[in-house]
């Protein structure tokens, strides 16, 4: 009965084509981007295009206590957009006006339903970039990505989402409107709360203005490919390219099972019997990139390493294309592909992938490994099928051990696909009891009767 | 695998799905929505819990698999290779068979079964349409409500169709090649001067043409729309057509017909061994005009007479991604002497035609197409040209409503121009001599 009542309410408040009931639609918002998820109907999905309307959605939710779900696009890895309870999905790709471009001082203002790339593309003739740039930068919402803190190839050198949130317009489980931060470089006032929300899942409110830092667009840029035969030759030669204080934008690496897939579907002349490559690009200013480019060839061809430098845009684009082919290609191999996040200090890069080779060995999967090593963040690729279900029983424990290990490394379970429900149960080995016990205060205080994203993180 | 027969011979295809959302970046329709149901990541979901039994063939479930252009943005964009214009034709088939056509469809496609009553109805049309369209500067829009958008601007049928234009074998002396020619419906009843044009430069190249005079729509729209039995016996009359005639190649100019003639034929008769072998022997030596004149009879353009014209090309979807004919139409283009090429940001994003998914989503259709028309404008060109009677129909539409004034033309129309430009070049050398 309820449900009927908060359909009719949704509807007597947002009116008719903004509220979506057929089961048709509904079974389209019951999964995200996650493998190996269940999946849930929500009762209903809203389409608000105002903070006044996602305030009388949640004001809708709170009298009838029902759960509430923001998502974007809905690409995220980590199952932290399923409705897994039921109740009411609002996506926010109603609200995806650029509200302000202010070159002047280097910011953006975007509702959360504004697409990455759209917003790369309109700062462009300004000669900015906003750095983040998940995979999936040509379909996430910046909503999404700021409330998943995504990171993406960048991360080296420009860190992840929440290194540009300047500010936040958040509507509370409460229904009331907040404001953190802004538009000044310095702001140091009272708590952090624009970094409190960033990452959040949607979990402690629902996001409906960002502000971002804008840069400079890189003047230049050179791409090199380095060949190893032995994989901890790549993992030394990311340790001491940072060591020679050259920080590379893009430090790539792709193992032996990774090059061997990608050649073998997409033949772009991938060398096939190396054991690692790594995809190395500076950028900046020509001459630093210049400078920076001869120490990396230098520090590759001191660790028995082959290099490659892309001669033009032409080159640089062909390497690209090799390393964007890596999840395609691994994808293409088995109907399942059980994508993971685990992140390690730069310096166990080498430590983490000889596991990760163990790890596919004692649970005889077919783990293909790349990722942003200049970072320690790797993605550890298991293919498989999810209606093996034996061979399933093994990815789970393969994907826990994975963790363990990264954890133990002194990594952390996520890099940049957060938590949602795919890791919850991993993030008490991270925090401990008192963590997690300080984490569900804050989740307590700001959303007492958890109405926002229930399921996911913390549950 | 018999992909139109049942849903579960798609199954496979539905499991390499990740759901990773790639397909939102490149769906026109999705761009317009943003409903999760209108992009291939819900849909393949949709035909997976068709599958698992979790819901049926609901008037709903046919509304989601309607909204889609066949454009294959999304096959061509999905990291895991899922055949998503497969799995929605497969959809579309089963619906068809648990549900039925709409009525309209039903008659249509009836229509297309009786080739003759067919090809009268729109000769008839050719004469009485003054009947039934008010005639604009540039067309005509329907007079009254026959199941046509009252805004739109149709092209005038021609009063005489291609058929009756040109005979059925268009020989040359000393020639090297035959051919034989389908011209498809939107060339023989509308662009019937585009046909023309391809006779006429096939025959300037030496070239052999055969017009098959019981040719009759390829079937394509009656498998875009699930009428797969339609759809097998328009393959069946027209794999027997061609195979009668000893010809080096079949030419086509639309990226449809191409399609059925390269491809679907033999995915529809696959069951039977014996058509099978020469529908796929047709498909082989089916060439796309451009494709024919660029790979196999190697023109040299740049020897053609020259077209002093701007312009810009759309590229339609089954030509570039169906066909894969990305190069060849604007090699003739860029090398005929006095074109200038002005590129459009997204020369391969879909116009909104799709067929008579514009008839019936002409409110979408029309707003995909602004998109295509915005881009247009931007390159400043004052022409455009394409390769599909279909996509011409649309974009000519739409410049109509919007009062842009720029002409449409087929890539074969610009080359005949510049053959006759060189010739006039050549007689004009006569003259002065």
């Amino acid at each position: 009965m309820a449900k009927a009542q908060v359909i009719d309410a949704l509807i007597q408040a947002l009116g008719k084509e903004k509220v979506v009931t057929d089961p048709e639609d509904l079974i389209c918002y019951s999964f995200d981007a996650t493998a190996d998820m269940p999946s849930k109907l929500p009762d209903v999905v809203v389409v608000p295009a105002s903070t006044n309307e996602v305030v009388q959605i949640i004001n809708i939710a709170r009298e009838y206590k029902v759960p509430v779900y923001p998502r974007g696009s809905g690409t995220n890895l980590s199952g932290g957009t399923i409705p897994i309870q039921g109740g009411i999905v609002v996506s926010m790709q109603g609200m995806n006006k650029i509200l302000e471009i202010d070159a002047d001082n280097l910011v953006a203002v975007v509702q959360p339903g504004v697409v990455i790339q759209d917003l790369n593309n309109a700062v462009a003739p300004f000669g900015l970039i906003y750095p983040p740039d998940p995979g999936t930068v040509a379909t996430a919402t910046m909503g999404g990505s700021v409330s998943e803190c995504s990171g993406g190839l960048r991360g080296l050198k420009y860190g992840v989402t929440k290194h540009y949130v300047m500010g936040l317009e958040v509507v509370l489980a409460d229904g009331s409107v907040a404001r953190f931060g802004g538009k000044t470089v310095k702001n140091v006032t009272a708590y952090d709360m624009v970094k409190l929300f960033t990452g959040a899942e949607g979990t402690l409110g629902i996001i409906t203005e960002i502000t971002v830092k804008l840069i400079p667009a890189p003047e230049a840029r050179k791409s090199m490919l380095a060949i190893f035969n032995n994989l901890a030759d790549a993992g030394n030669t990311v340790t001491e390219i940072v060591r020679s204080k050259v920080i590379p934008a893009t430090m790539e690496i792709m193992d032996k099972v990774t090059i061997q897939t990608v050649e073998n579907f997409a033949k772009v002349g991938l060398p096939t019997n190396a054991e690692a490559l790594l995809l190395i690009e500076v950028d900046g200013i020509p001459e630093v990139v210049e400078r920076e480019a001869a120490i990396v060839v230098k520090v590759v061809e001191k660790n028995k390493g082959k290099i490659q430098v892309a001669k033009d845009d032409k080159e640089r684009d062909g390497l690209w294309a090799a390393r964007r082919a890596a999840l395609p290609a691994l994808a293409q191999v088995k109907p399942t592909t059980v994508l993971e996040d685990a992140t390690v200090p730069r310096s166990k890069i080498t430590e983490m992938l000889v596991a990760l080779q163990d790890i596919a060995k004692k649970y005889n999967l077919q783990i293909g490994t790349f990722g942003h090593a200049g970072d320690g963040n790797l993605h550890p690729t298991i293919l498989t099928d999810a209606r093996d279900t034996e061979e399933m029983e093994r990815v789970h424990q393969a994907v826990d051990e994975i963790f363990k290990t990264a954890l133990s490394l002194g990594g952390t379970i996520s890099g940049e696909h957060g938590i949602g429900m795919a890791k919850a149960k991993y993030l008490p080995l991270e925090f401990g009891d008192s963590g997690m016990e300080a984490m569900r205060k804050v989740k307590q205080a700001l959303d007492p009767d958890n109405l926002l994203n229930p399921g996911k993180m913390l549950n | 695998m018999a992909i139109y027969d049942g849903l579960k011979e798609i199954e496979e295809e539905l499991i390499k799905c990740m759901k990773c959302g790639n397909c939102q970046a490149v769906c026109p329709i999705y761009k317009e929505t943003r409903s999760e149901s209108s992009v291939a990541r819900g849909k393949l979901k949709l035909a997976e819990s068709i599958l698992k039994g979790q819901i049926g063939y609901t008037p709903g479930i046919a509304k989601r698999f309607d909204l889609c252009l066949t454009c294959q943005a999304c096959s061509e964009n999905c990291p895991c290779g899922v055949k998503v214009h497969k799995v929605i034709l497969a959809a579309r088939a089963e619906l068809a068979r648990q549900k039925g056509l709409p009525t309209a469809k039903k008659v249509a496609f009836n229509l297309l079964r009786h080739p003759k009553l067919f090809d009268l109805g729109l000769r008839m049309g050719g004469k009485f349409q003054g009947l039934a369209f008010k005639k604009k500067a540039t067309g005509m829009s329907p007079r009254f409500p026959i199941g046509l958008e009252s805004r739109r601007v149709l092209p005038t049928l021609a009063d005489k169709p291609l058929k009756s234009l040109i005979p059925e074998e268009n020989r040359v002396k000393h020639a090297s090649k035959t051919v034989a020619f389908f011209s498809g419906c939107v060339t023989n009843y509308i662009y019937t001067s585009a046909g023309l044009a391809l006779v006429d430069v096939l025959n300037r190249n030496g070239v052999n043409v055969i017009f098959p005079k019981d040719q009759h729509c390829c079937g394509a729209p009656a498998l875009i729309n699930g009428d797969v039995e339609t759809a097998r016996e328009m393959a069946k009359s027209h794999v027997e057509i061609f195979s009668k005639y000893n010809v080096d190649a079949v030419i086509t100019m639309c990226g449809t017909c191409g399609e059925s003639f390269k491809y679907k034929y033999s995915e529809l008769l696959e069951k039977d061994p014996a058509l099978l072998e020469k529908a796929r022997a047709i498909g082989n030596k089916t060439y796309d005009i451009s494709e024919y004149l660029v790979d196999v009879l190697k023109v040299d353009f740049s020897k053609l007479g020259n077209v002093a014209m701007d312009f810009t090309y759309h590229e339609p979807c089954h030509v570039g991604r169906g066909l894969g004919l990305t190069r060849q139409p604007l090699e003739i283009l860029k090398n005929i002497p006095g074109l200038a090429y002005k590129p459009m940001k997204a020369p391969n994003r879909c116009c909104g035609g799709a067929g008579s998914f514009s008839l019936t989503n002409y409110s979408l259709s029309y707003q995909i197409l602004g998109k295509k028309l915005d881009d247009i404008k931007g390159t400043g060109a004052s022409t455009v040209v394409t390769a599909c009677g279909s996509c011409r129909m649309q974009l000519e539409d739409g410049l109509a409503q919007e009062n842009m004034n720029l002409p449409v033309m087929h890539v074969i129309e610009v080359v005949q121009k510049a053959y006759q430009n060189s010739k006039q070049k050549s007689s004009d050398k006569k003259k002065l001599a």
